[in-house]
């Protein structure tokens, strides 16, 4: 630092040298707040009963608790156990569908030679890359015709083919040793066998990341599940919840936030049961990528 | 060999592939292909007529897909930036913080990440109201008189941009940790003993190296970013007066409200052909490879 001032003592020069950095922190301590702050709006929120979530200024904890939001939100008219359900079955079997297939095609992207492996390649990478808006429209006519709205089946299947996926167990299949593949090769197993007794449980780590990517992804594919369905009893949770503030100007303020909290907690769980999966999932489709 | 032989030799290959190939090619690829050919025709429900390079024409002199046109690059050219400035800074600040203590760091910003666009949006549409909401009341505390904003077409898209970037920020900062963490320790010390302040070790050091990760946050964050969609659906649905008009949710009202697919198409190829260039000029710029 060239600074005009020199301070005196050893310690007193660390701090000086330091100061920078505790500011620094200091302001990203106060992003971080700001980051947590709408989740703790919306919680809070949804213990107020519309009066007090209305109320100027705000209150920062419920002077009234109430329990009526999510009475209304679990137990009233809106089938939102149902939209869980719903959910849960897409999401958990559009990750089932993308995990196997993406191994599979990973494999053999990462460890074979074979004519059109190149090709086939970065097709799957150019679409991955590319915005799905205009596959949706055509994806759309195409359900009509196979009778494919308000199904799960439809909801699901642009899931079943997943090239992120494919792209990250390539990358991560590479690195396993030829030599585990020969020995097996030697020993007479079959390519199903040395596929399932060998590669994939080496890939644990990329099957861990990519079935919690799959999941989130599939969860959270809002816009297609918005279009494909229209029967309120097939609607995903996301997009059921997101019918409470249909009405910009005058909706219920409480349930909307207990119908957003309710939204928040099946993913909450995925990520603190999944947290090292999480960060091992977006530094590995980083990698050299 | 010939090509028959070696495709013969290699036939468990393409039975691995399959399981994901055949829906690949009908679900995903043939989509594609479908939608490029679709922007040439004029398409409803029922019925197709081929119309060339109409439909193109047409987008060119329809005022509220300009407005799309022209808010979307302002989007991205706000929150990419903003968003990566941001994550950047809050990477740098962290890294040096004990595992607990960088942890609590890490998870306030990928929360809002885990809650998805459409959780945090219902929150934001509260914390924005002009009468009773959160944010207007902690500026009043600084005498800041009350805002419209998603009311005023000088704020509202601002608005949008405030809160896709409080979800853009987890994922970025989670890769530059694990990139800091990937400097050998050795050049942070050379430059030391070559007598470099901080600011000269970031610039010559840490940034050099780090940009493998920030060429690949930067191509994400823009190819996501270009494709804004629900902070619009559920706040302002373009308005007011087009201000927050993007291109994904001119697509989303002309193919599914309308059901002018032939149209919406076209906005489909036109959205394309941006995302597909200005990754194209990105990877140019800062494409170079990085050697230690």
């Amino acid at each position: 630092m060239t600074t005009a001032s020199y301070p005196k003592s050893r310690k007193a020069k660390k701090w000086f040298r330091r100061t920078p950095w505790m500011i620094g922190l200091f302001f990203a301590l106060i992003l971080a707040l700001a980051s947590l702050l709408p989740l703790y709006w919306m919680i809070i929120g949804s213990f107020k009963i519309q009066t007090n979530a209305m109320s100027v200024p705000p209150e920062f904890w419920p002077s009234m608790p109430t329990i009526e939001n999510w009475q209304k939100l679990l137990f009233g008219k809106s089938p939102t156990w149902r939209w869980l359900l719903n959910s849960v079955v897409v999401a958990s079997v559009a990750a089932a569908f993308a995990v196997l297939t993406s191994a599979l095609a990973g494999y053999v992207f990462g460890k074979k030679e074979f004519p059109g492996r190149t090709l086939l390649f970065w097709l799957i990478i150019i679409t991955m890359m590319l915005p799905k808006q205009i596959s949706l429209i055509p994806l759309f006519i195409l359900m009509r015709k196979l009778h494919g709205f308000n199904t799960y089946w439809g909801m699901i299947v642009p899931w079943v083919a997943y090239p992120f996926g494919i792209f990250l167990f390539k990358q991560y299949m590479q690195s396993i040793p030829n030599e585990l593949l020969e020995a097996a090769r030697i020993d007479g197993a079959s390519e199903l066998r040395s596929f399932f007794s060998i590669i994939l449980p080496l890939s644990k780590p990329a099957v861990g990341a990519l079935s919690i990517f799959a999941f989130v992804a599939a969860w959270n594919d809002f816009l297609w599940q918005l279009i494909l369905v229209t029967e309120r009893n097939m609607f995903t949770l996301p997009v059921g919840v997101s019918k409470l503030v249909s009405n910009l100007s005058n909706y219920d303020l409480g349930l909307a936030m207990a119908g957003a909290t309710f939204a928040f907690i099946p993913m909450l769980i995925v990520f603190l049961a999944f947290q090292d999966y999480f960060v091992k999932g977006i530094t590995l489709g980083a990698v050299k990528g | 060999m010939t090509l028959a032989k070696r495709m013969w030799k290699a036939r468990w290959a393409y039975v691995f592939l399959l399981p994901a190939l055949i829906p690949f090619f009908i679900f995903i690829l043939g989509p594609l292909l479908a939608g490029l050919r679709l922007s040439f025709y004029e398409a409803r429900l029922a019925d197709q007529t081929f119309i060339g390079f109409g439909n193109f024409i047409k987008l060119a002199h329809d005022e509220a897909f300009l407005y799309a046109v022209k808010n979307t690059f302002i989007f991205v050219l706000v929150v990419v930036p903003v968003s990566i400035t941001l994550s950047l800074f809050i990477a740098l600040m962290v890294y040096p913080l004990r595992g607990s203590v960088q942890g609590f760091f890490r998870m306030a910003f990928y929360l809002p990440v885990v809650a998805s666009g459409v959780v945090l949006t219902m929150v934001w549409l509260y914390i924005f109201n002009p009468t009773y909401g959160l944010l207007n009341y902690l500026l009043s505390l600084v005498g800041i008189g009350r805002v419209e904003w998603l009311g005023r077409t000088e704020t509202a898209l601002l608005s949008l941009a405030i809160v896709v970037v409080s979800w853009t920020l987890g994922v970025p900062i989670i890769l530059f940790i694990a990139g800091l963490a990937g400097i050998p320790k050795s050049l942070h010390e050379a430059a030391k003993i070559d007598g470099a302040n901080s600011w000269q070790e970031f610039w010559h050091v840490t940034l050099p190296l780090l940009k493998p990760t920030l060429l690949f946050v930067l191509v994400t964050q823009t190819i996501n970013v270009f494709q804004v969609f629900i902070v619009v659906l559920l706040m302002t649905r373009g308005g007011p007066a087009n201000s927050t008009q993007t291109i994904v949710y001119r697509i989303y009202e002309t193919a599914f409200t309308f059901f002018r697919f032939g149209y919406a198409s076209a906005m489909g190829v036109v959205l394309l052909l941006i995302v597909g260039s200005v990754a194209v000029v990105q990877f140019k710029l800062l494409g170079q490879e990085v050697q230690y």
